[in-house]
């Protein structure tokens, strides 16, 4: 069994109009053994910029606090908050500094992108554990269950849905694709993310 | 194997470890104490590799002290569980990495909390209601979904791990025989006989 697939979990993000969701399960196993039904893969990086680490769970844990610091110290030096597009990239070069020896994660970004008009516009992405950028206009997978993830958003999404119906389309995804997957589950998380402000809420799943 | 369990109840941690030093299949020992008291209120059941138990234990508990020493407190369990966490993270990428498996249960004496991690040699952490590692796992873990109750006092906190301990003495084979038990709770750390 791969490295990847050792503690399991699946984080999913979607664009919506004027909004996007990033959500994930909430399962922590050692292989098939469940240690924990509360371990969240998905931190906000700054208030309009989430990003979710699915993978290796001691690699979860510290990339979140390496990216933190780096973009503190971007915010600090900069005196700006860092745009979700410019994360992205910091998320990719990080993961590219260990090439051969890499953090085994496959992070999937959600965020508000501020355009030269001052306006907002959607924006996913998600990068290999390398750090090789999607840019996807629709929606974005990984983790241990993505490939029926991609199955069950392809069918369920469509473009321009408001932030209520995108958390009805992301969470029905989420759910009905974990519960096909061993290694994900166990409750789920959904974050709606609008220019300003963002719905945090968690989701009873099957615990089996 | 070594096995060890801790869960949390109203106001305090039960953390219990075996106490049987094995090499092979020959016991070499059966008073072996496998939880580290790592500060006035923080307690560290850990198991693994046999040297490197020890070896890190002791690493981390003078850490902590130094830590006490130079700013007269010490760390509250949480930022001790990320220091020892990364400590373990670091050495997992390193020519020598440790492997050992760790329980932390502390008491949070500034929000009156008790605190329980769950660490794994890769430096994998949670925090857990309840928690296992060993073989004592496969039993405990179900066990403890059914009878574990977060509100519960120290006397049905106990009869909880005491079913654990009866269920892993049943059914493993390699069963150990005796159990070190210590609690942490608001008054600090003490070690009660089962």
């Amino acid at each position: 069994m791969s490295i990847m697939q050792y503690n399991g979990g699946s984080v999913i993000a979607m664009v919506g109009k004027d909004c996007v969701a990033i959500a994930s399960d909430l399962r922590l196993g050692n292989q098939s053994l469940g240690i924990s039904s509360n371990f969240e893969k998905i931190f906000a990086m700054t208030e309009r910029t989430y990003v979710g680490l699915p993978g290796l769970a001691t690699d979860v844990t510290t990339l979140h606090e390496q990216l933190r610091y780096r973009l503190n110290m971007y915010t600090i030096k900069e005196e700006r908050t860092m745009e979700p597009e410019t994360f992205i990239h910091l998320v990719s070069s990080t993961l590219y500094e260990k090439r051969w020896g890499p953090y085994f994660i496959e992070p999937v970004l959600a965020g508000m992108q501020k355009t030269p008009s001052g306006a907002f516009r959607p924006f996913v992405a998600s990068t290999d554990l390398i750090g090789c950028i999607n840019f996807a206009k629709d929606f974005v997978v990984a983790g241990t269950a993505s490939e029926k993830l991609f199955g069950v958003a392809e069918g369920l999404w469509e473009p321009d849905l408001e932030p209520e119906d995108l958390f009805e389309t992301i969470s029905q995804t989420l759910l009905n694709a974990v519960d096909r997957d061993a290694y994900s589950g166990w409750g789920a998380v959904v974050h709606v993310i609008t220019k300003d402000k963002v719905v945090k809420r968690t989701l009873k799943g099957r615990m089996d | 194997m070594d096995i060890s369990f801790a869960l949390t109840g109203k106001g305090y941690v039960l953390v219990a470890a075996d106490t049987t030093a094995a090499r092979s299949i020959i016991k070499m020992k059966s008073d072996e104490d496998k939880i580290k008291v790592l500060s006035p209120h923080l307690l560290m059941a850990f198991s693994g590799e046999p040297g490197d138990t020890v070896n890190f234990a002791e690493y981390v508990e003078r850490n902590l002290r130094l830590y006490h020493i130079r700013h007269t407190y010490p760390l509250r369990p949480a930022s001790a569980a990320s220091w020892i966490r990364r400590s373990l993270a670091e050495s997992l990428r390193s020519r020598s990495p440790y492997s050992v498996n760790l329980l932390l249960g502390g008491y949070d004496t500034a929000t009156h909390t008790p605190e329980l991690y769950w660490v794994d040699y890769l430096g994998t952490m949670t925090s857990v209601p309840f928690g296992a590692h060993g073989y004592g796992s496969y039993f405990a873990l179900s066990l403890l979904d059914r009878y574990h109750d977060p509100e519960a006092g120290l006397e049905e906190g106990l009869a909880a791990l005491r079913r654990c301990i009866d269920e892993v003495s049943k059914r493993l084979v390699v069963s150990p025989g005796k159990y070190k038990v210590k609690v942490v709770d608001k008054d600090g750390v003490r070690e009660i006989e089962l």
